[in-house]
């Protein structure tokens, strides 16, 4: 069971629509480093991974949708008001022509998501590796971002963002250990 | 659309509880793989405590941050009161 809490993670502010960047933001609202990869990646292996660490899988699962919110917000706020004209001119004519302002599951080049991005083994040193993996692309991708976007507003939300994956990353490498930990203890009985 | 208009008050105690869920969520990750760090549980609990009531102050202004029970609706219900997160 889950519950949607009404604000965002942390805010998200902007000062002037910029459709360019809006399109980069989108991968990772639908990439396949993005954050519904993220959160539905972490959320699946729960089933089959030790109870040791479904609560952390749990935990960075559900804030991943409050990162997929913040994203979404980031898109809806770049792109609010832009006339057909000026979607076209910023290169998301095709986007424009196909949703208007709705928002899509796709990457930056318009490839749809697909459940091909959220990998589950079923054995968890490779799960959480594909987890480390995942928080480090993740990472990398806004770091790009923020390189190409000059909206300090913007930036400042992306960064909060580029260390959860830091984070995240960190509490995954630890996952590890106790697993790690867990399956040698076995081994002496 | 018509949008609520939110108090200046407002603003900053949204921030407050943006960074005491920011505290609870750190906490939460790091006892997730340290469940024996007796300082961090403690402070976990006093955070959580104090989010409690944080919540309530938030709610008076924005009306119910949650659903299913977890907050009180005001008459009529006021739970789909735009502005929604993204509006803000």
């Amino acid at each position: 069971m889950w519950f949607y809490e009404k604000k965002l993670q942390y805010p998200v502010r902007v000062k002037e629509c910029n459709p360019m960047l809006a399109k980069f933001l989108i991968e990772q609202y639908g990439g396949a480093d993005g954050e519904l990869s993220a959160a539905l990646r972490y959320l699946n292996q729960r089933y089959s991974i030790p109870d040791k660490v479904v609560g952390l899988l749990t935990d960075i699962g559900t804030e991943e949708f409050a990162h997929l919110e913040m994203i979404a917000t980031m898109i809806y706020k770049l792109t609010k008001d832009l006339t057909g004209e000026q979607m076209r001119e910023a290169g998301l004519g095709g986007r424009y022509t196909d949703h208007d302002n709705g928002l899509f599951y796709e990457n930056t080049d318009r490839t749809p998501w697909t459940a091909a991005y959220v990998q589950a083994k079923g054995d968890p040193i490779a799960d959480l590796y594909e987890d480390i993996a995942a928080e480090e692309k993740a990472r990398a991708t806004y770091q790009w971002i923020i390189n190409m976007s000059d909206d300090p507003w913007i930036n400042d939300s992306l960064k909060f963002l580029r260390e959860r994956e830091v984070v995240h990353s960190q509490r995954f490498r630890e996952a590890v250990e106790i697993i790690k930990e867990d399956q040698n203890t076995k081994k002496v009985f | 659309m018509t949008q609520k208009q939110l108090p200046e008050e407002f603003y900053p105690l949204l921030e407050e509880l943006q960074a005491t869920d920011f505290v609870l969520v750190e906490l939460t990750l790091y006892l997730d793989t340290h469940p024996h760090d007796q300082a961090a549980i403690q402070q976990f609990n006093e955070f959580a405590h104090y989010r409690h009531q944080l919540k309530l102050r938030v709610e008076e202004y924005y009306g119910p941050l949650q659903q299913y029970g977890n907050s009180y609706s005001a008459t009529p219900w006021n739970w789909n009161d735009s502005p929604w997160p993204w509006q803000i």
